[in-house]
């Protein structure tokens, strides 16, 4: 194989799983590592590196589209990116601790527990929260949000000592493994906080970017970011979740969710096996 | 009341700017990106990298005087890591204009938070060199 036909084929590959991430809501890097380490057999340092870029790059470039709907919260936001970034620059440095085959059944352990997530929440949304924690009001981290017939519901959260825990864990995922950790930052805010659904989708696109950026630096030092997949790879991802972006309000979500959750799935148990029979 | 209402347009607009300011370091790091990326594949068409064992990036390619260096010498390589920087860059940038904001606001809580916030990103930035 050429430098370019591998080029082009990362491209493509990297394309759809930004696609993929976009339409369901998941984000490109759960499909991606998996994607650069099971078929095109990159060692999984380089992987996680260059997935931790395509991270910042597809959170960045959503960040408008999202802001306008009107739903994220800047002050949520930043308070629990003081957990994130902590748990991300720990995350980072555990990478280098943890053995390469350990990362890939890590790796794996989450990818089950996310397709788990997505299909369970999916099932049961969480009811609405009317009185919050008096430090919800202190730390002004209440809000309101655009209702539909256009008068704003107010919102108050709770539990903020366990919310900020949790993002503390999401963003040592991130760190170690190279992803937006979404679903975990979601099930922070949505699950633990009360935070109504659609703020905590579109605030935790804002968290995921700073996040990766925490770790992303430490990555570049230690010379994990290599120019010739962050290239392809990067602007793959995300042209493919500009697309999906674009047509996630056409597509059957529901169905697709549901196949995606299969193909993580999948990737997961594909991850661990690889993982512990070369390590064994 | 009329403070929260006035609280929230400010938020509103201060996140649009936000947006904005994220989706411009992301389209500049791209264009920086595409450039290096057909410089790279015009320069290595031949040859076919290795990725299956990890052997660390140059260590010029590593820090940002060493990128910005190469970079000067029009190597495809540093290019693309510029771009790198430039992404990692943006959502820093971020943080710094919220922390701007706050202060014209003059909400000392959420100065220190962006303050903590910034301190974190700069510190895994500048420590691990």
């Amino acid at each position: 194989m050429t430098l370019l036909t591998f080029t082009a084929l990362l491209f493509v590959g990297a394309l759809l799983a930004g696609l993929l991430g976009a339409l369901t809501g998941l984000g490109g890097g759960v499909v991606l590592v998996p994607l650069l380490t099971l078929g095109f057999h990159v060692d999984i340092r380089y992987a996680i590196g260059v997935s931790l870029i395509s991270v910042i790059a597809t959170s960045s470039g959503a960040a408008a589209a999202y802001v306008r709907e009107g739903f994220s919260s800047v002050r949520i936001g930043m308070f629990l990116e003081v957990a994130t970034t902590m748990g991300a620059i720990v995350g980072a440095y555990l990478a280098t601790v943890v053995h390469t085959q350990a990362l890939a059944i890590i790796f794996g352990v989450v990818l089950l527990y996310s397709s788990f997530l997505s299909w369970q929440q999916a099932r049961n949304p969480v009811p609405e929260l009317k009185k919050g924690s008096p430090w919800s009001d202190k730390l002004r981290l209440s809000g309101d949000y655009p209702g539909k017939d256009g008068s704003r519901c107010k919102y108050e959260v709770e539990n903020i000592p366990g919310g900020f825990g949790m993002m503390f864990v999401a963003g040592a995922l991130s760190g170690l493994l190279g992803i937006g950790s979404g679903a975990v930052k979601v099930l922070a805010m949505d699950r633990i906080m009360k935070v109504p659904f659609k703020v905590s989708t579109t605030t935790s696109n804002f968290m995921i970017g700073v996040t990766a950026a925490a770790s992303a630096g430490i990555y570049l030092h230690r010379g994990l970011i290599s120019p010739g997949l962050a290239f392809p790879v990067m602007l793959g991802v995300l042209t493919g979740s500009l697309i999906g972006a674009r047509y996630l309000v056409r597509a059957h979500v529901g169905v697709l969710r549901v196949v995606f959750t299969f193909v993580v799935l999948a990737l997961g148990v594909e991850m661990i096996i690889n993982g512990v029979t070369k390590w064994f | 009341m009329a403070e929260g209402h006035e609280r929230h347009f400010y938020d509103r607009e201060m996140e649009t700017i936000m947006g904005r300011l994220l989706q411009v370091g992301v389209l500049l790091a791209s264009f920086v990106m595409l450039v290096g990326g057909i410089l790279y594949v015009r320069a290595h068409h031949a040859a076919m990298p290795d990725y299956q064992v990890f052997k660390s990036e140059p260590q010029a390619l590593r820090h940002v005087d060493g990128v910005v260096k190469a970079v000067a010498t029009a190597d495809p390589e540093a290019v693309i890591q510029l771009a790198v920087l430039l992404l990692i860059a943006t959502p820093v940038a971020r943080v710094v204009f919220a922390l701007i904001a706050f202060g014209i606001e003059r909400d000392r809580l959420y100065i220190a938070v962006s303050a903590l916030v910034l301190a974190v990103l700069l510190f895994g930035f500048l420590r691990s060199q």
